[in-house]
């Protein structure tokens, strides 16, 4: 009697394990269910275009490319300002700061994973833009730069706290071995410890720059959102994420265009999917090595 | 000598960069609350919106997450619990285990905007339960289950291993030992992820965008069935779709406070539970 509740019980976490799995196969099913009639008409070769107008009475285009750029100039810009700051706070926790600084201030900046993207993208809209604007003398502040800006200080904490751990993890006696060299504790910083925790860096950005080309709120209300080709920072420029937001209220169900949409969505699962993989398959093999 | 003051100068330029950003982090926090204050009031709290958002206050926009979030964690905190117990007490190496483990970081890498058009295609079109509290609701479960597995897995770990070795040698069976001996010390833990869920399903907008959220709905939710306002969404309307977005600058600020001290509080809810456990158990 006993063995059987044991069982059941057994049973039913195990169950509970799958649902996670069964989700996964369940977003690409589902994503590819409602995008799949695109393929046969019009035709994928209808999203390797240079122009974006799904709704028109002329004629309907829906070249993705204007997008892709649109997240890609995001993303490269977000991630060459997450780099620096990410990496040397991450030293600068690790190695730098003492005991009750660190303690407050960690925590403090972690407040930022907390924060709503929406209220991230308010404060973009509000305070950040017409900051660019002035700065730079344009018509208007919403553009790529705006959003990569906010976009970086978003991923940063990830970076950080992820880059902390992989310094950390660097076995204490290669610190005291450069030391007891004679080198200065700069040098060892540089020349030893991150370039031993050079995998986990990477992995740790690799998981930012996944989370920047994931968000949605900020880059609908501050890049502008203009579908075009560019790589001017200081140009507006339409992400795959907000076209989807964007668009996706207004569009008729089953339309052309609300197929599209679906094919951007399936382009971002395969996009952050490859960079977890690739990241968690670095962290794993890091943690072994240990 | 010249060595050194290089050196220092290079330390302060790192200590600068890191000050930056607690800078902004710390300005973000002070432009909202301090913009915030003066909008927030009883009425704004309490009352309902007019005029299109441009006056009156949030109730139903707080009424409508409060649904959205219990929904979302009476539904993904069973199944995450389960989950952990699973992977922390019962599995082993394997192809099932390691295909769990991949399931779940590839859930937590899945940007927000997908989940939302994820539960388009399955709740509101395939299951047709149409933009609703459940759609929505289920979406979200599905979005914070990663956080909670993870925290939940953890602090299943953190409970020594002898507590269960004690109780095997007893002659308590498995489940009998980690109901009795397990969860009761894993509990505390497991509520901290319940409640960071929480925090994230409160603040998530994308999700919701495509299953449930009600661009301006001056009333409240009758059935589960139907669609409701939900904070970060108004606050996205307000500052974006209204006709007079400059006008209603308070209301915006009002609501974004709201919603900054809504996430605040419960991670540092989460935060406090943590260190209050973590004192008192002592192995």
């Amino acid at each position: 009697m006993k063995n059987w509740k044991e069982k059941i019980i057994r049973l039913l976490l195990v169950a509970s394990a799958s649902i996670s799995i069964l989700i996964v196969l369940s977003i690409f099913l589902f994503l590819g269910k409602e995008a799949l009639p695109f393929a046969f008409d019009p035709g994928l070769s209808a999203l390797w275009g240079t122009r974006w107008i799904p709704v028109s009475f002329k004629e309907e285009l829906f070249g993705l490319l204007p997008l892709l750029t649109g997240s890609i100039l995001v993303t490269v810009l977000a991630t060459a300002i997450m780099i620096p700051f990410g990496v040397l706070g991450a030293v600068y926790i690790a190695e730098i700061a003492r005991g009750p600084e660190r303690d407050i201030l960690k925590p403090f900046i972690e407040i930022l994973t907390a924060i709503p993207s929406v209220v991230i993208g308010f404060f973009g809209l509000v305070v950040l833009s017409p900051i660019i604007k002035n700065i730079f003398h344009l018509n208007t502040g919403l553009t790529a730069l705006s959003g990569a800006v906010l976009l970086a200080l978003m991923a940063i904490p990830t970076v950080i706290s992820i880059s902390e751990d992989a310094i950390r993890s660097v076995p204490k006696s290669y610190k005291e071995a450069s030391l007891a060299l004679g080198a200065k504790r700069l040098q060892t910083i540089f020349s030893v410890i991150v370039p031993a925790a050079l995998p986990g860096i990477i992995a740790a950005i690799m998981l930012g720059i996944g989370r920047v080309i994931g968000e949605t709120m900020v880059v609908l209300m501050v890049t502008g959102n203009a579908a075009k080709i560019t790589f001017n920072p200081m140009s507006s420029v339409r992400t795959m994420t907000a076209t989807i937001a964007a668009e996706m209220g207004e569009v008729a169900f089953g339309s052309h265009h609300y197929r599209a949409l679906f094919w951007v969505g399936i382009i971002l699962l395969l996009i952050t999917f490859g960079l977890n993989v690739i990241a968690q398959k670095v962290l794993k093999r890091y943690r072994t090595v240990e | 000598m010249e060595n050194q003051i290089k050196d220092r100068i290079i330390l302060w330029l790192i200590r600068l960069f890191f000050y930056f950003i607690v800078a902004i982090v710390g300005y973000i926090i002070f432009d909202i609350v301090y913009n915030g204050l003066s909008t927030l009031s009883w009425e704004f709290i309490t009352g309902f919106p007019r005029r299109s958002g441009a006056e009156g206050g949030i109730f139903p926009a707080i009424v409508g997450t409060a649904y959205l979030v219990f929904g979302a964690i009476i539904v993904a905190l069973p199944l995450g619990m389960a989950s952990a117990i699973y992977l922390s007490e019962y599995a082993r190496t394997g192809r099932f285990t390691s295909l769990v483990r991949l399931a779940i970081t590839t859930l937590a890498g899945v940007p927000s905007i997908v989940f939302g058009l994820f539960g388009l295609g399955l709740f509101v079109i395939f299951f047709g339960f149409g933009a609703s509290i459940l759609s929505g609701s289920l979406t979200l479960s599905f979005m914070i289950l990663p956080t909670i597995i993870v925290s939940s897995e953890e602090s299943l770990r953190a409970v020594p291993m002898s507590l269960r070795e004690g109780s095997l040698a007893l002659g308590a069976s498995k489940w009998q030992t980690i109901y009795k001996n397990v969860l009761p010390n894993a509990l505390p833990g497991m509520l901290t992820g319940a409640i960071l869920g929480i925090g994230r399903a409160a603040g998530e907008t994308a999700p919701i965008l495509l299953t449930v959220a009600a661009f301006y709905l001056p009333r409240l939710p009758g059935s589960i069935f139907d669609q409701v306002m939900a904070l970060p969404y108004h606050l996205y309307v307000l500052a974006t779709q209204h006709p007079e977005a400059e006008k209603v600058l308070p209301m915006q600020y009002g609501t974004a406070l709201v919603l900054l001290l809504l996430v605040i509080i419960f991670n540092l809810g989460a935060i406090i539970l943590r260190n209050h456990f973590r004192k008192k158990i002592q192995w």
